[in-house]
C-alpha cells in the first residue's frame, strides 16, 4: 500500500543462543505462503488440536471472512467451531470472554480493531481485569484478532492503529507480526497462552508472501526477532511498520552503505526490553517507527525505557517515527503524508546518525 | 412471539404453581435471608466506621431474590450478578468470612482482596462475580451459556442484573445473542425500581419490563414477586427447566425494592419515607416468618435462638476477617497473567 511490501523478508540475525531453534527451522524447507494462509493454517492446526478452540465473528463463516483468512474453514470445522455472528461487537466480545471464563479458548475475529471500540468497554475491562479481581481463580484464554493500522483510504473512524491504545492496559498481550512466518508461529502461542491476546494484523499485508516450515511450530511471545542485522543505527518496529523499516534500512544501505538493524518487536507486551537495549549499545542510536500516534505512542514508551536503561550508550536522542498527529485524512495524498513511509524512516535514521553526505 | 413458545411458557408457569417447597427448605430459605440481612447490617456499621472502602451496595429488601431463585439452581449451573453481589454470593454458599475478609480488603478475601465489595467471586462454586460496570456482565453470561451448550452440558447460567441495566448497549447485543443462538440462560432483571436515584419510569420508555424481550429477541419475560421467597423459587425452577429443555433464555422482571440507598453514600432525596414504609410491610423475611408461624414450623423461642446463632456466626466471621494481616505490597504483582512469560501448554 505504501510501496514497503517486501516479497521475501531478510534472514540475517544476531546469534542469540536462546534463538537457535528458531534459526534451525528457518534453513528448514520451506513453502512460500500468504500472510493470510499462514494465519488461516494457525487456527486450523490448532483447533484440530484441541476442541476448545473455535472461531466467533462477524463474516468468519458463510462469507468465509471478510480478508478471506477464514477461508474453508467452515466446512472444515462446522457451523458450532466457525460462528458467524451479528454486528454486535460487544455482544460477540463479552460472548468470547464469558465462554473463556467457563474454560473454552475462542478466536474473535474483528473485522478491523477499528470496529472494536464499539465493544472497548469488554476488551479492556473484562478481558483483562477479571483474572485480577477475582484473586486469580479465572483465567481467559482468548485471542481477539483482526485488523489494525491505517486503511486504505477509509478516514479517520475506520482507520485506527490500535497498538498503544491496547499495550496501555496490564492484562492484556498484544502481538503485531510482520512475517507470515512469525504470524503462523505466534498465532498457535497466542491460542495456546491462557490470557487475552490480541493478535493485530494488516489489511496490506494479507496478500504478502515469505517462508512458512511445513514442520509444526510455536515462537514464544515477548522475543523479539532481529530482522535485519547492522552496527550503525538501531531501528526498532514491528507490524507492517517494520517493513517500512527494512526497506528503508536496504535502501540506506545500498545508498550509503549504512549498516542499519532493524529490531522486530513482535510482541509490544510483553515488550522485549533486553533486545532493544542490547542493540543500541551495540550501534548507539535509536530510531523507533510506528504506524500509530507519537503521542503517548509505543515510541515514546520505548525512547523512555532507552534513556533509563542505556543513557550513556546513546549519541543522540531517540528519535521516533509515527503518523502525523492528526485523524486519517480520506485522499490519497494526505494518508501517504500523514503515515510514514520509506522516505521519512529513511530521513529519520540519518537524522539519528548525524549522517552527512 | 410464536404462540409454541407462548404455550410453553403458559406451561412453565402452571408448571411452577404446583411446586411445593419443603418445610426444611423454607427454613433454610429463611435462616439464608436472615443472614444476608445480619451480614448487610455489619456491612453497614462496618462501613459507617470506615473499615470497609470503594462503594458498599446493600442487598436489604432484596433478600428472597438471590434466595429463593438459587434455591433452584443446582451446583453445576453458572451464576453471574451485577455488584450489589453480596446476597448472591452468600445464597450460593460461600462462606462469609472470605467475604468480611475482601470487604477488609485482605489476601484471605474471596477474591484476594482485588475486587472489594462490588467483585466477589467463587470459582468453585461456579459463583462468575460480582461485575460492576453496569450491564457489561450480560454478555459474558452469554459466553457462559455457550460453553454450555458446545460442551452440550445440561447446566443454566443465571445471570441477574438492575432495572437500570436494561438501558445498557450491552444488555439488547447480549439478549440478541442469546435469543438467536438459543442459549440456556435465565435472565433476572432485578427491578428495584430505581438505577440509582432514577426512577425506572424516568429511565425507561417502555417500563412493564417482562415486554421487553418477547417480540425483540424472542425471549419470553415472566414477573414475579420478588419479596416472596417461594414465589421466587417456584418461577426460577420452572424457569430453569425451562431452559434446560432446549428451549433458550427466559427474561424474569423479579420485582422487588431495596431497603437502603443505592449505595452507602446515597441520601436518597429521590424517594419517600411513605414509599419504603409500603414496601416494608412486604418484608420477604417477614412474610416467610409469619408463614412457618402459621405452618407451626418456628415460634418467638426458635425465632430468638436462629436470629443469635446468626448473629454470633457474623461477629466471629466479621471478626476474624478483622484480624487477617493486610496483604502484601508484592501483592499487586500477582493475579494479574496466568501465563506471565510465556503459555506454553505444547
Amino acid at each position: 500500500m505504501y510501496g514497503a511490501i517486501f516479497m521475501r523478508i531478510p534472514l540475517d540475525r544476531t546469534g542469540r543462543d536462546s534463538l537457535q531453534d528458531d534459526y534451525v527451522l528457518r534453513r528448514m524447507f520451506m513453502p512460500m505462503m500468504q500472510f493470510r494462509e499462514a494465519l488461516n493454517q494457525a487456527m486450523c492446526e490448532e483447533m484440530q488440536r484441541d476442541a476448545d478452540v473455535f472461531l466467533i465473528g462477524e463474516e468468519v463463516a458463510e462469507y468465509d471472512g471478510a480478508y478471506k483468512v477464514s477461508q474453508g474453514m467452515l466446512a472444515k470445522f462446522g457451523p458450532t467451531r466457525v460462528v458467524d455472528t451479528p454486528i454486535s461487537e460487544c455482544g460477540f466480545a463479552g460472548l468470547g470472554i464469558g465462554a473463556a471464563m467457563a474454560g473454552l479458548r475462542p478466536i474473535v475475529e474483528f473485522m478491523t480493531f477499528s470496529f472494536s471500540l464499539v465493544g472497548f468497554d469488554q476488551i479492556v475491562n473484562n478481558a483483562p481485569k477479571i483474572r485480577h479481581m477475582s484473586g486469580g481463580q479465572f483465567k481467559i484464554p482468548i485471542v481477539f484478532r483482526g485488523i489494525s493500522g491505517p486503511g486504505q483510504q477509509l478516514a479517520a473512524t475506520h482507520s485506527w492503529t490500535i497498538d498503544a491504545l491496547l499495550t496501555h492496559v496490564p492484562g492484556l498481550k498484544v502481538v503485531v507480526p510482520s512475517t507470515p512466518h512469525d504470524a503462523k508461529g505466534l498465532l498457535k502461542t497466542a491460542i495456546r497462552d491462557d490470557d487475552p491476546v490480541f493478535f493485530l494484523e494488516n489489511e496490506a499485508m494479507y496478500g504478502n508472501r515469505g517462508e512458512v516450515p511445513e514442520q509444526e511450530y510455536v515462537l514464544p511471545l515477548g522475543r523479539a526477532d532481529i530482522k535485519r542485522a547492522g552496527t550503525d543505527c538501531t531501528v526498532v518496529a514491528w507490524g507492517h511498520g517494520c517493513l517500512t523499516a527494512l526497506a528503508a534500512a536496504e535502501r540506506l544501505n545500498q545508498l550509503h552503505g549504512l549498516a542499519v538493524e532493524v529490531v522486530d518487536l513482535r510482541s509490544l507486551r510483553p515488550l522485549d526490553e533486553e533486545s532493544i537495549i542490547q542493540s543500541v549499545r551495540k550501534t548507539g542510536y535509536c530510531v523507533t517507527v510506528e504506524e500509530g500516534y507519537p503521542t503517548c505512542g509505543v515510541g515514546a514508551e520505548i525512547a523512555a525505557r532507552v534513556q533509563e536503561k542505556c543513557l550513556d550508550d546513546l549519541d543522540n536522542a531517540v528519535l521516533r517515527v509515527a503518523s502525523l498527529d492528526v485523524p486519517m485524512p480520506y485522499s490519497k495524498p494526505l494518508l501517504n503524508h500523514v503515515v510514514p513511509g520509506v522516505e521519512r524512516v529513511a530521513e529519520a535514521i540519518k537524522q539519528a546518525v548525524y549522517f552527512r553526505v | 412471539m410464536g404462540k409454541t413458545k407462548e404455550r410453553q411458557v403458559t406451561t412453565m408457569v402452571e408448571q411452577s404453581q404446583r411446586i411445593e417447597p419443603s418445610p426444611s427448605q423454607l427454613l433454610d430459605w429463611y435462616r439464608q435471608m436472615t443472614l444476608i440481612r445480619q451480614f448487610e447490617l455489619r456491612c453497614a456499621q462496618s462501613y459507617q466506621q470506615q473499615k470497609i472502602g470503594g462503594f458498599c451496595h446493600l442487598y436489604i429488601g432484596q433478600e428472597a431474590v438471590a434466595v429463593g431463585s438459587l434455591a433452584a439452581a443446582r451446583p453445576s449451573d453458572y451464576i453471574i450478578t451485577a455488584y450489589r453481589d453480596h446476597g448472591h454470593a452468600i445464597a450460593r454458599g460461600t462462606d462469609i468470612y472470605p467475604l468480611f475478609a475482601e470487604l477488609y480488603g485482605k489476601s484471605t478475601g474471596c477474591s484476594h482482596g482485588k475486587g472489594g465489595s462490588m467483585h466477589f467471586f467463587d470459582r468453585e462454586r461456579n459463583f462468575f462475580g460480582g461485575h460492576a460496570i453496569v450491564g457489561a456482565h450480560i454478555p459474558l453470561a452469554t459466553g457462559l451459556g455457550w460453553a454450555i451448550k458446545y460442551r452440550r452440558q445440561e447446566s443454566v447460567v443465571f445471570c441477574y442484573f438492575g432495572d437500570g441495566a436494561m438501558n445498557q448497549g450491552a444488555f439488547h447485543e447480549a439478549l440478541n445473542l442469546a435469543g438467536l443462538f438459543k442459549l440456556p440462560i435465565v435472565f433476572l432483571a432485578e427491578n428495584n425500581c430505581y438505577g440509582m436515584g432514577t426512577h425506572v419510569q424516568r429511565a425507561s420508555a417502555v417500563t412493564d419490563l417482562k415486554l421487553r424481550t418477547g417480540d425483540a429477541y424472542g425471549i419470553p419475560g415472566k414477573d414475579v414477586d420478588g419479596m416472596d421467597c417461594p414465589a421466587m423459587y417456584r418461577m426460577s425452577q420452572a424457569a430453569a427447566e425451562y431452559c434446560r429443555g432446549g428451549n433458550g433464555s427466559i427474561f424474569l422482571e423479579v420485582k422487588t425494592y431495596r431497603y437502603r440507598g443505592h449505595s452507602m453514600s446515597d441520601p436518597q432525596k429521590y424517594r419517600t419515607k411513605e414509599e419504603l414504609a409500603q414496601y416494608q410491610r412486604y418484608d420477604p423475611i417477614g412474610r416467610l416468618e409469619k408463614q412457618l408461624k402459621d405452618q407451626g414450623l418456628l415460634d418467638e423461642k426458635k425465632i430468638d435462638a436462629l436470629h443469635q446463632a446468626i448473629h454470633k456466626q457474623v461477629e466471629e466471621a466479621h471478626h476474624r476477617a478483622e484480624q487477617d494481616p493486610d496483604p502484601e505490597l508484592d501483592d499487586v504483582w500477582r493475579d494479574i497473567y496466568a501465563n506471565p512469560f510465556g503459555p506454553y501448554r505444547s
